[in-house]
């Protein structure tokens, strides 16, 4: 029996997402998702001086709004062909990294937890499905009590980012040529006590639950692999080369494709429109990129894009850094600390493409992050200059690559008589969450969920696991929206 | 309770004594809790996101007093407990679930709860730039929604510049034709108060003093709100009153590029036309603020955010 489930809102993500189901003697054999909201930032963005763009574009989104600051940042450094100098590009990294380890926090716990752990009987924690919950009940409260603490947690992290940004969310100081942020030694020592509760957070709490939430779910190993090709521009820039592909970067720019590992070029992505709202043309790059609306289209489900490397799917984030980094192997702390997971919980490294896997890698990299951060934060220089100051072409292209907490975002501009002539950004869940594509191949969520066990269409909580485990960010994402329900003989989820 | 530190008669004790509910006493204890019930005053909330990116949402968790444990999970006041009944981000309900609580809490709560609004409205088209879950196979709009909830709602409080004003979302050439809440419920001649609680994020303590201020003493007098709809114990001062590099004006030290010292009316500083305590205030937790991070000021508390203030970052 073919039965249609709809989950719409799916809930404890950033934004308006509904994902749709086609089950089929209780597993999943056809998925769709979609956004539901649309707010049109590229014809916002026309025609404002390019500068506002860094201002601007954190808007997308308020739980990631650094990633856009230093990717919009960078593609303006691009455009404007400048370099910020070593505070600037340190001090950027730390307010970035600030801000990976307050969402990954806010994931586990505030967003994904409760789809594992059983929370108290009043809301917000009810009503909800009625999933398997496993965990025994004093570490299910144990579990509770520590999206408690890591309610503070995330606060300390945004404080830490705030010490150099300015605020959070939307911070000030990122700018193109580097920061506006003055150095001084009671910020230096307010961010390395607050980094330092954070790190003990990490590795005493948060890396332990996340493994005791894994031991008993270790099926989940095995759930939700999706597409198996990982793409990642990396991040956290270690040296100055202007050439985006060739510099040093904390997180490695890479793809992997059928378990083997290539060079990115960027002039691969394209953005197919078949399956989207879009009269423009399909299959361009993001720098030629168009968004004509165009809602009534037959063959359109969603305003997100699908945005595909040579012609393929890819998914990015966490796990996409982390099977780069264990494939490339540069940074040994971080291969050794994925390796001490998957023996822990007895699994191979082909169990990271899982819900499970996703969970780990956003984990194990908060912490080899938070960990060279203390490293980071001590080679600011005081008396140093945070930026450069900036020329103003009456015409240039640029872009900046590089990877937010959920995974690789791009913003590509051209710049015409001073002003923004044209501006797209290809976001993390627009890979993630993206539709069929010109050739029918479906996106990465709608991979994973094919398969997925679906024993009883009231609870479909092995869908809400899945597509969590991705952390679907659609405000970034659409910049979107579906207006008009059209489906028919809905089986509807009560 | 041996998990908890102190034994159940400690707890009851204790819990009755000052008339508190301590973390998740409802889930372990749901007795005490019900006696305690009577002598707390409950509020149903629905905080619905519109057109919206979250920020708001996560500025306000994170408030430090009361912390956020105590707003979403507690006492936001002594005596005063919020129930989150509807918050997409925050809820454990997905789908029909989700959106039925916020149905059923408003049916039930006639005249009783609290709306807040996060993100602006969008208009055009009936509303079809921004849907929330699905009815009969009709997508309902966020328009539609806040026709749903608005008129039966004790108060709305707006959180953030696009609730309050349109913000970002009601940028030119606006293509969604987004509005504020106050617009749209003037334009469905819906009568219900509303509060603003501007910036871009709302700052926690902002949304916090507002809340209180409704559950202390009630609505706020005409006297103590702005023609903008703002609380003035935030709103009444402009950033440059207050400002910390007013000795740099005096001195005529400006900054030029990025990163110099100075006063930072030459790359943009909209204090001159924005009102809020940040100055005093600061931000997260007050560890720093846009000045004092030596970035120009955006103005993001006004109705003119962000098209009266652009270019940002050249003078106005």
């Amino acid at each position: 029996m073919r039965t249609r489930v709809m989950v719409d809102p799916l809930t404890r993500i950033e934004g308006h997402l509904r994902v749709e189901t086609i089950v089929e003697d209780g597993t999943v054999v056809e998925a769709r998702c979609g956004g539901t909201l649309y707010r049109g930032f590229e014809q916002i963005l026309e025609g404002r001086n390019p500068l506002d763009a860094v201002q601007l574009t954190q808007r997308f989104c308020g739980v990631c709004p650094t990633a856009h600051a230093v990717a919009s940042s960078q593609c303006l450094d691009n455009a404007l062909g400048i370099m910020p100098p070593d505070n600037g590009r340190i001090i950027r990294n730390l307010i970035q990294g600030a801000n990976y380890i307050q969402s990954h926090v806010l994931h586990f716990y505030h967003l994904a937890a409760l789809d594992f752990v059983r929370g108290p009987d009043f809301p917000p924690f009810v009503p909800r499905y009625e999933a398997d919950y496993r965990l025994p009940k004093a570490t299910s409260d144990e579990i509770v009590k520590h999206y408690v603490q890591a309610l503070h947690i995330r606060v300390k992290a945004h404080e830490m980012s705030a010490v150099f940004s300015g605020k959070m969310p939307h911070c000030a100081s990122v700018v193109p040529g580097g920061v506006t942020v003055t150095p001084t030694v009671d910020k230096v020592t307010t961010f390395i006590w607050r980094l330092k509760e954070l790190r003990e957070f990490i590795d005493n709490v948060y890396l332990p639950d996340v493994l005791t939430v894994a031991e008993v779910y270790r099926d989940y190993g095995e759930i939700g692999a999706g597409c198996k090709n990982l793409l990642s521009y990396g991040a956290f820039d270690l040296n100055n080369e202007p050439a985006v592909t060739k510099r040093k970067r904390f997180f490695t720019m890479a793809c992997v494709r059928n378990g083997k590992l290539e060079p990115l070029d960027p002039a691969k992505i394209t953005e197919d429109v078949k399956s989207s709202w879009y009269r423009s043309a399909s299959h361009l790059h993001p720098s030629k990129g168009e968004t004509v609306p165009d809602p009534d289209k037959a063959s359109g489900y969603t305003w997100l894009k699908a945005p595909r490397y040579a012609g393929t799917v890819y998914e990015v984030g966490p796990m996409a850094r982390g099977m780069i980094a264990h494939t490339v192997g540069a940074d040994p702390v971080h291969v050794k600390a994925i390796d001490e997971a998957l023996t822990h919980l007895r699994l191979k490294p082909e169990n990271l493409y899982s819900v499970l896997g996703r969970h780990l890698c956003r984990a194990i990299e908060t912490k080899v992050l938070a960990d060279v951060m203390a490293e980071w934060v001590l080679q600011i220089k005081l008396d140093q200059p945070v930026a450069q100051p900036l020329p103003m072409p009456d015409n240039a292209d640029g872009f900046g690559l590089w990877d937010a907490s959920r995974g690789a975002l791009g913003h590509w501009i051209s710049i015409g008589n001073k002003k923004i002539d044209r501006y797209q950004a290809v976001v993390p869940t627009t890979w993630n969450a993206s539709p069929h594509d010109d050739k029918g191949q479906p996106g990465p969520i709608e991979q994973a969920l094919v398969g997925a066990p679906v024993k009883d269409p009231v609870n479909p909580f092995s869908v809400a696991r899945i597509v969590r485990s991705f952390d679907p960010c659609i405000a970034c994402a659409i910049h979107l929206l579906t207006p008009k329900g059209k489906l028919l003989n809905r089986f509807r989820v009560v | 309770m041996p998990d908890h530190g102190f034994s159940r008669r400690e707890f009851l004790q204790w819990a009755v004594a000052i008339g508190a509910v301590t973390e998740f006493s409802e889930a372990f204890l749901p007795k005490v809790a019900a006696a305690i019930q009577a002598a707390v005053k409950e509020y149903p909330l629905i905080w619905m996101q519109a057109s919206a990116c979250s920020g708001c949402s996560v500025s306000v968790i994170n408030t430090i007093h009361p912390s956020i444990k105590n707003v979403i999970l507690d006492q936001i006041l002594p005596g005063h407990q919020l129930f989150l009944d509807y918050h997409s981000t925050l809820m454990a309900a997905s789908g029909k679930l989700s959106t039925d609580a916020a149905l059923e809490t408003a049916r039930k709560n006639k005249g009783k709860y609290i709306l807040i609004v996060e993100g602006a409205i969008p208009t055009q088209g009936s509303g079809i730039y921004g849907t929330l879950g699905e009815e009969d196979g009709r997508q309902v709009t966020l328009l539609e929604w806040v026709r749903r909830l608005a008129p039966d709602a004790l108060a709305i409080l707006t959180v953030g510049t696009c609730a309050a004003y349109g913000g970002i979302a009601a940028a030119r050439p606006n293509p969604s034709g987004a509005k504020g809440v106050s617009e749209v419920l003037r334009m469905n001649n819906i009568a219900t108060p509303v509060v603003n609680i501007p910036g871009c994020p709302c700052h926690p303590d902002w949304f916090i003093g507002t809340v209180a201020r409704v559950l202390l003493y009630g609505l706020p007098k005409p006297s103590e709100v702005d023609g903008d709809g703002r609380l003035k114990i935030y709103f009444a001062k402009s950033i440059h009153n207050r400002c910390i590099n007013r000795d740099y004006m005096d001195e005529g030290v400006f900054s030029i590029n990025f990163g110099e010292p100075g006063c930072l009316l030459e790359i943009g500083c909209k204090g001159p036309f924005t009102c809020g305590d940040c100055p005093v205030r600061q931000w997260n937790s007050g560890v720093n603020w846009c000045i004092s991070a030596n970035a120009p000021c955006m103005g993001c508390t006004e109705p003119g955010f962000p098209d009266a203030h652009s270019p940002l970052y050249q003078r106005r």
